[in-house]
């Protein structure tokens, strides 16, 4: 089942015993935090999981899959995600035991 | 920004709860979502993106030391995209 912000809300309610109000606005923040970061240019570390970081995309060109028009794909700053070792391991030792 | 700045950014608002309990929420949301990717589970989060697994075939690949060839076994590797909110918040931030 795919995981939501539903589903992490109901985990602090219960784990960490926030209240619903409490969960749901405590997990809306932690993204919020992220993008903020993000968006000011800052990457985030967070060791265990991953690092998100910039990167810089200068202009290429492209095409309208539709019409096969070719138009310039602008220059743009895009968010890149690094899992740390321990989640890349954490996912191969879960599937070679499957 | 690393997890005890995001903990702190948390604490602070949140002031009715004490700093362990930001410091608890940080660590069993990454603890879920790091559990949900290694049961080969999706993750989506609206508004900042969607996590999942990419399958790596077997390969044939090589000691870089020494030249010889080793089989590389097939692994799936964690992957995000970034949703659109968190992208286009993300280029028109650093456009200008």
């Amino acid at each position: 089942m795919t995981l939501t912000k539903a589903d992490l809300a109901d985990l602090l309610f219960e784990q960490v015993g926030l209240n619903k109000r409490e969960a749901k606005d405590m997990v809306e923040a932690f993204f919020e935090e992220v993008r903020v970061a993000l968006e000011v240019g800052d990457s985030v570390k967070l060791s265990g999981f991953g690092n998100f970081e910039l990167r810089k995309k200068s202009e290429r060109p492209g095409r309208n899959p539709k019409t096969g028009e070719e138009i310039p794909i602008t220059a743009r700053c895009v968010v890149t995600f690094h899992a740390s070792q321990k989640l890349k391991s954490k996912v191969e030792e879960n599937y070679a035991t499957k | 920004m690393t997890k005890s700045e995001l903990i702190t950014l948390l604490a602070e608002r949140f002031p009715q709860l004490v700093v362990k309990d930001a410091e608890l929420s940080v660590k069993a949301i990454l603890d879920a979502m790091g559990d949900n990717l290694a049961k080969g589970e999706r993750i989506e989060i609206r508004g900042f993106g969607s996590f999942s697994l990419n399958y790596r075939p077997p390969r044939l690949g090589r000691n870089p030391k020494t030249g010889s060839k080793v089989q590389v076994p097939e692994k799936h590797v964690p992957h995000f995209k970034a949703g659109k909110e968190l992208r286009d918040r993300v280029d028109s931030a650093t456009a200008n």
